[in-house]
């Protein structure tokens, strides 16, 4: 018996971790928990009751923003262990602590718990506490959630629903503020939405490091405004309409293009460089209306580039592939392409032909090219691309995939190379058979006069190009949101993503095709799901070789490249 | 007999008493700061030694001094509580933004001896190991801050400040940094914020308390003027010698400024607890009395924040009897001493020393009207029951006040008012712009509903919709 009550003793906890008591349940949580910035810190009341499964709703506390505290939504009750004169807890006659409530809450997003606190969540003061900030918020909100944007996402109206009062007793004239403020090129602002919790300020200044947002005015008229004669313009500037817990900031993007509950939510990742952002991407009847970032804290926090973000509208141009094509193809029919490059492939003279894949094509179709380059004794490598890297997220490497490529043994090293030796070797006939996949090698020094001596072309692309346009075949092909597979991200960490809209006309995901050519060229047969191919790929690729299809989850894992 | 007990006002009263140091030092100025930078290690019986700074912090805590920019929060305990193991250096800043409407206190002591508080702000330096301070001088005061620049210079020139004090080898600058006119700023972690340029938002509790993280992160003593002035004369006199002044939780002088209805407004300097409201509103040596044929109606004992006292009011104290028993006791609100803790007991405080006297020629609901209007307007805006709360109380009683109130009003009032203090906000502004609200409304209440129901009688129309 006593033995017991030693063990449970909140005030003897294992090293390195507290005993709390949330709404009378005991939970053992860390000492210390990462703050914003990944620093051990005290853990707080907020991240302990989370421990506990228990929510405290809040608006101003981000877990990746520094602590304002400013909102008072988090506000709890709570009380610590009662000493007595000689500094010692007092006990309860069967050992249990005496608990001191503190007359005063606190907010829980920053104070730290203690061995032994008592939470208190659901007392009807803390309720009254929420329903007053509740009121607070609102007495001076527009209140215009039938045109708002964020209604449907909207902390306003959630807490609202769920902790706030049914009617309003303010019967005074509203504060008015500007409510059409063109922040900068992307971001537009409605003083009146908003709720000045100083997120948006503390994402800008604190992680993305440009003092840009600020707080002018002061009491209830406060408003957030960009420093007078400047405009809000980083690479980071949307991550503030996805914080903003109200729609106080808005994409000028997606604003007024959608309401928020027909999107379909589909798991992705950015394409647009070689971090590999985790996103969703909300799509309705196969039209992307926004991409989104996913939290991933071994890729991107819970952020992402206005560059990447708005990198999807190319998808729907009206130049896209639909069909098969080329000159040597009678008729726009896969049946037809496939054996007619088979059949050529089934000639080529290994020595006398070179492969050229896009560092934009996902793991799976690259392994499958190397399967094919591997049995026709091809040379490859892909097309580097390259921009300026920013302190953030934004690499050099605009290719999602160049660490994949390099992995495969597609890559030269570096990528690119192989280029202008591919040029010289088709100009002295050593090169007579050429595979392009997913880019235009006449804007990478391969020229059109080039390409016309050889005695064979395929090409694939999502786009008409300088390159199919001269193919004996051309495939179309699909931009990843179109398809599944995986990307190897810059730092050698491999994650999926899912199809979230279906490709125009008979393009289909390079994978279909690529393994149907494989097993036509080589007699070898293999499944053709991405699951399949990986399997192979992971069987034969070290890199790959301790990771399953089901390990990469929805964040990925380091391969051991 | 009750008088005033001058300490830190003696020079000032004194005929042909000037700002510039030479009359200070013919006063026996900087005899303080001598005495403190003079002081030796005392050997302990153990073995150890008392070094001189430590001497010097001792003699406060003896003294008892209580703060005196609102909070009357131990000096001693404050300054005991300042990390000095951080590595980092130490910073102290006088806070001289002195806002609280009714109080006139700290601008006094500025304008006519400058000197006292740079002495006893170069003591405080000394015994916290300082050498950068700051004067934060609210924005309004742009002569007191020419004064206070020009007794600086003087004090520089002659070696009390700058490097090498007086041949010691202690180093200390002070500068002075003028507020741009908020309220807020005299909130100490406020005030800490703007000094280091950005806006005055009051920093949450934890973390940051400044005697650990204040300025630019770094241990932060914030003193208020009058605290800053006492501590010179502390260690003139001794802290023992410093408590036998006042009683004994409420030691020393204290600069009472009492404002409002009574014929002699002004700044006075009391033995704190020795006097009582009555003295101050009525004797000749303070406020003089009420103006003919009026009648007290209402105090506010400590600055607008304060909770009002209504004249004739019976309040409940625990007294200290002579053989040293506690025993509870009711009496007049006139009665009571003016001192941090029988205010306090009252159910209110003595804050900044402020006393608002108000007879009958005022409308409460005017009175409270405008109190509220000045809190909306000060609100620093970041967080949300004070932003929002203090507005929407103002909005409320400018419509009482001008006969548009509806009898469901005052409940409301009062609701708004309550959900605004007891620890909701980041800082004891939701306190000091609910507490008048409160207090008035519930002491005052008569002349609330006599104003509503004035307005309800001549429009009906709207005493029927708020029935409905
Ligand atoms: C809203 C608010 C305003 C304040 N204004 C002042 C002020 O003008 N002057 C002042 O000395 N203290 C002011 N204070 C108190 C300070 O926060 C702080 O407690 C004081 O400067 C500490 O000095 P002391 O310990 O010497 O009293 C204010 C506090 C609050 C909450
Ligand atoms: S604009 Fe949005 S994120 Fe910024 S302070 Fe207002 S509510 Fe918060
Ligand atoms: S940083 Fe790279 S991966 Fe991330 S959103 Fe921008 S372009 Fe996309
Ligand atoms: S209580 Fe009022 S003054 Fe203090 S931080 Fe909050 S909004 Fe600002
Ligand atoms: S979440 Fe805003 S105060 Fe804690």
């Amino acid at each position: 018996m006593k033995q017991s009550q030693q063990s449970n003793d909140p005030l003897a906890s294992p090293p390195g971790m507290i005993s709390v008591t949330v709404d009378g349940r005991t939970v053992l949580v860390p000492r210390t928990m990462p703050d914003w910035q990944g620093r051990q810190v005290p853990t707080t009341m907020l991240q302990a009751c989370e421990l506990a499964g228990v929510t405290v709703p809040h608006y101003c506390y981000h877990p990746k923003l520094p602590v304002a505290g400013n909102c008072r939504m988090c506000l709890v009750e709570y009380g610590v262990p009662a000493l007595g004169p000689d500094r010692k807890p007092v006990r309860q006659p069967d050992g249990s602590l005496v608990i001191k409530k503190s007359p005063r809450p606190a907010i829980a997003c920053a104070t730290p718990v203690s061995p032994g606190m008592e939470i208190y969540t659901s007392t009807p003061t803390v309720k009254l506490m929420r329903q007053s900030v509740l009121e607070f918020l609102l007495i001076n909100h527009p209140l215009d959630c039938p045109i708002c944007d964020q209604a449907g996402e909207c902390k306003l109206q959630e807490y609202s629903v769920e902790y706030g009062r049914a009617s309003s007793r303010f019967a005074e004239t509203k504060v008015h503020k500007n409510k059409q403020i063109d922040l900068g090129p992307r971001i537009m602002l409605d003083q009146e939405r908003c709720i000045l919790c100083s997120r948006c300020i503390r994402f800008t200044r604190d992680v993305v490091g440009d003092d840009a947002l600020g707080i002018i005015n002061r009491g209830s008229y406060s408003a957030i405004a960009a420093y007078p004669g400047t405009t809000f313009d980083n690479n980071y500037t949307l991550n503030t309409a996805d914080i903003c817990p109200v729609g106080a900031l808005t994409s000028k993007d997606f604003r007024f293009q959608m309401r928020v509950w027909f999107l379909k939510e589909t798991m992705s990742l950015c394409a647009s460089c070689g971090t590999g952002c985790n996103i969703v991407i909300g799509s309705r009847e196969n039209c992307i209306y926004r991409f989104t970032p996913r939290q991933n804290d071994a890729v991107n926090s819970c952020w992402m580039c206005d560059y990447g973000r708005l990198n999807y509208r190319w998808i729907e141009r009206t130049d896209r592939l639909t069909r098969p094509g080329g000159s040597k193809l009678t008729s726009p029919d896969w049946e037809d392409a496939i054996n007619g490059i088979a059949a050529a492939l089934k000639k080529a003279v290994p020595g006398h032909i070179a492969i050229v894949a896009s560092a934009r094509l996902t793991n799976e179709e690259l392994y499958l090219v190397r399967r094919l380059a591997q049995f026709l004794g091809a040379p490859t490598d892909c097309v580097p691309r390259s921009g300026p890297a920013d302190n953030l997220l934004l690499c050099a490497d605009r290719n999602p995939n160049t660490k994949g490529a390099q992995l495969l043994g597609i890559a030269a090293s570096p990528p690119g190379v192989n280029l202008p030796v591919f040029a010289r070797l088709i100009r002295n006939g050593t090169i007579r058979s050429l595979l392009v996949f997913g880019e235009d090698v006449t804007r990478h020094g391969i020229t059109a006069d080039d390409l016309a001596r050889l005695d064979f072309l395929a090409a694939s692309d999502i786009h008409t190009n300088g390159t199919t346009a001269v193919s004996h075949y051309f495939l179309p092909g699909c931009a990843h949101v179109e398809k599944r597979g995986s990307f190897t991200n810059v730092h050698g960490r491999i994650q999926r993503f899912e199809k979230a809209v279906d490709p125009p006309g008979l393009a289909r995901p390079e994978l279909h095709w690529l393994r149907e050519l494989v097993c036509r060229v080589t007699g070898q047969s293999m499944g053709g799901t991405v699951e399949s191919v990986f399997e192979a790929m992971r069987a034969e690729v070290p890199a790959f070789r301790n990771i399953a299809w089901a390990d990469l989850g929805d964040h990925g894992v380091a391969t051991h490249g | 007999m009750p008088s005033e007990r001058h300490l830190i006002l003696k020079n000032i009263r004194k005929p042909g008493y000037s700002t510039d140091i030479e009359c200070y030092l013919r006063h026996g100025g900087y005899q303080a700061l001598r005495k403190a930078l003079a002081l030796q290690p005392v050997a302990q019986p153990d073995g150890t030694a008392i070094g001189p700074k430590e001497q010097i912090r001792r003699e406060v805590e003896i003294s008892g001094l209580r703060g005196r920019g609102g909070a009357g929060f131990s000096c001693g305990m404050k300054w005991s509580l300042v990390d000095r193991k951080s590595g980092k250096p130490i910073y102290l800043v006088c806070n001289a933004d002195e806002s609280e409407p009714g109080t006139f206190k700290d601008r006094q002591i500025i304008h006519r001896d400058p000197h006292q508080l740079i002495e006893g702000m170069i003591i405080a330096c000394y015994a916290n190991d300082v050498h950068l301070a700051f004067i934060y001088i609210r924005g309004e005061f742009i002569e007191g801050a020419r004064i206070l620049e020009r007794a600086l210079e003087e004090a520089r020139a002659a070696g009390f400040l700058g490097r090498n004090i007086l041949g010691t080898g202690y180093d200390l600058d002070i500068y002075i940094h003028r507020g741009a006119g908020a309220y807020i700023c005299g909130e100490e972690t406020g005030l800490i914020e703007s000094l280091e340029g950005k806006r005055p938002y009051p920093r949450i509790k934890p973390p940051y308390f400044p005697a650990v993280l204040g300025l630019y992160q770094c241990p932060t003593i914030v003193n208020n003027v009058e605290t800053l002035c006492a501590v010179k004369h502390i260690v003139d006199m001794g802290g023992a010698e410093y408590a036998r002044l006042g009683t004994p939780d409420n030691t020393g002088t204290r600069l009472v400024c009492i404002s409002g209805h009574v014929k002699r407004p002004g700044c006075y300097e009391i033995e704190v607890g020795k006097v009582t409201f009555r003295d101050l509103i009525f004797d000749e040596a303070f406020g003089g009395g009420l103006h003919d044929a009026r009648q007290l109606k209402a105090i506010i004992p400590g600055g607008v924040s304060a909770k009002v006292f209504r004249a004739g009011e019976k309040v409940r104290v625990t007294k200290r009897a002579a053989d040293g028993k506690m025993f509870e006791t009711e009496m007049d609100v006139l009665d009571l001493p003016y001192d941090f803790t029988s205010v306090s007991a009252a159910g209110s405080m003595s804050g900044s020393g402020a006393i608002i006297v108000l007879d009958d020629s005022a409308d409460m609901v005017e009175v409270l009207a405008n109190i509220s209007e000045f809190f909306a307007h000060e609100s620093c805006g970041q967080c949300t029951p004070c932003r929002e709360g203090s507005l929407w109380m103002a909005k409320i009683l400018r419509r009482l006040a001008k006969g548009n109130g509806q009898p469901a009003d005052l409940a409301l009032l009062l609701s708004v008012a309550d959900q605004i203090p007891g620890g909701r906000t980041i800082c004891a502004f939701g306190e000091a712009c609910s507490w008048p609200v409160q207090s008035l409304l519930v002491k005052f209440g008569d002349e609330f509903r006599a104003k509503v129901q004035a307005t309800a009688d001549k429009r009906p129309d709207r005493a029927f919709a708020e029935v409905q």
